[in-house]
């Protein structure tokens, strides 16, 4: 799928600060409710570029924080790699969406990336909260709001084409 | 004894440094090459299209490949006969880290506290740097931009002399198969085995160094080489883990003796980013 609006950045500093600013009774930084999180932490921008090389990084450092910003609204998250079972049940229990876009190929992913804002924690630099305008981001579904899991589909499926074209021949 | 001056360490770091970041090796871009012409999966096929597309975009705008621009590792052979005037290496090669980095727009990934998180000072730094000396007077400094997603799914096993060499390959499949996409497939696996505790660690990074497609010198090793990336890609995970033939583009292997009672091993998992340069001075 192509995803065209508005997405924020957060990763591992930023999810432990809004974490804490939660168990605080404080509010987020900015109005979680039906937005979505893109797991990354990019390379600083040359002069001549909106974003520098912006591609996902491992979502599973961020299960422990996850239920909670998916109770508060969250309705999607980006990032590569498995999510832990209580994610997954969240996920299904809120009608969120895990998607994936391609780890290490933050080139061509920067180039989808039209404005960039910062949102929060500034001194955080590559791991502040940031406000991205992207245009047609390229990204596969992992787990629906059903729960389906595609990294067990797709190993799936292809393990049994595979051992039916072996069977054939 | 031959004198090597600091500042010309300095410069050339830095400049490998970036090179690593923006300008894949052509053995990692021929090996996508290879994988495409194999792989069944259509996803499969358009991640690996993905990779190439991405290198030639780094390349021809030098900017990073992947904003994870890594833990810059250092294997530095230094020739007893060398002298570096003005310094020591250790200092040469972090100025130039910090150079390269600072002024290649390339990302600040060092925490200096484990556990507090507190950001180092100095940009990127300190690097690992692993000097292993030789004869002559000749300086070698290998560089590797290591990601962090592959290193966090690296596991090290002390097994036993019983396991042999089934058990050893059950231990590093076990250690793909549990990596599946977080570590960014289609890998190069690095794999360190003998030694103690920390040699076998050393011996699998150090295997990463050699290029896609380079065979271990021994006949034994080469075959055990070979026969793990087949099965390897025998797991169906593939691109990205989102299924498919490429689950690791090569597998390499350093072995070395060890104690009676001990098979140490260890795999260090590189990303399809396997970014690695080299420099002669």
């Amino acid at each position: 799928m192509l995803i065209s609006g508005t997405i924020f950045t957060a990763r591992d500093a930023a999810h432990k600060r809004m974490f804490e600013a939660v168990e605080k009774g404080e509010d987020l930084p900015f109005d979680i409710k039906d937005q979505f999180i893109y797991y990354v932490g990019p390379t600083p921008a040359m002069p001549w570029m909106v974003i520098g090389s912006a591609g996902p990084t491992t979502s599973s450092r961020m299960d422990k924080y996850t239920p909670t910003l998916l109770d508060m609204g969250l309705k999607g998250m980006i990032g590569k790699g498995y999510r832990s079972e209580e994610v997954v049940a969240s996920i299904v229990k809120n009608k969120a969406v895990y998607l994936a876009a391609i780890g290490g190929t933050g080139a061509l992913i920067s180039r989808t990336i039209k404005e960039m804002e910062v949102v929060a924690y500034k001194e955080l630099g590559p791991e502040a909260i940031y406000k991205l305008t992207v245009e047609d981001f390229p990204a596969t579904v992992i787990i629906d709001s059903q729960g389906s899991d595609w990294y067990s589909i797709g190993k799936t499926i292809f393990n049994d084409t595979k051992n039916k074209e072996k069977t054939q021949s | 004894m031959r004198s090597i001056p600091y500042l010309s360490i300095v410069e050339k770091v830095a400049k490998m440094c970036q090179e690593a970041n923006f300008e894949l090796g052509n053995d990692v871009v021929e090996a996508f090459r290879d994988a495409l012409k194999k792989e069944r999966s259509p996803i499969g096929q358009d991640v690996l299209q993905d990779l190439i597309e991405n290198a030639n975009i780094a390349s021809s705008e030098r900017i990073p490949m992947c904003q994870d621009t890594g833990v810059s590792v250092f294997i530095v052979e230094l020739g007893q006969a060398c002298f570096i005037e003005g310094g020591n290496i250790y200092d040469a090669i972090n100025e130039g880290v910090i150079k390269g980095y600072e002024e290649g727009y390339l990302r600040h990934s060092i925490v200096d506290h484990p556990l507090t998180r507190e950001k180092s000072e100095t940009y990127n730094t300190p690097a690992i740097i692993h000097i292993e000396v030789c004869e002559g007077a000749h300086l070698t400094i290998h560089m590797s931009a290591k990601g962090g997603g592959s290193e966090n799914m690296s596991t090290l096993k002390m097994m036993k002399p019983s396991d042999g060499k089934a058990g050893v390959k059950e231990f590093i499949l076990e250690t793909v198969a549990h990596a599946g996409p977080n570590a960014c497939p289609p890998l190069v696996v690095g794999i360190g085995i003998g030694g103690n505790f920390e040699r076998c660690a050393y011996l699998a990074k150090k295997s990463l160094f050699r290029p896609i497609g380079h065979r271990s010198d021994r006949p034994e090793i080469a075959a055990l080489e070979l026969e793990l990336m087949e099965e390897m890609n025998d797991l169906g995970i593939g691109p990205q883990g989102l299924g498919g033939d490429t689950t690791a583009l090569d597998v390499k292997i350093e072995i070395e003796p060890c104690h009676i009672a001990a098979l140490p091993v260890a795999v260090n998992l590189n990303c399809h980013a396997s970014r690695h340069k080299e420099i002669r001075l």
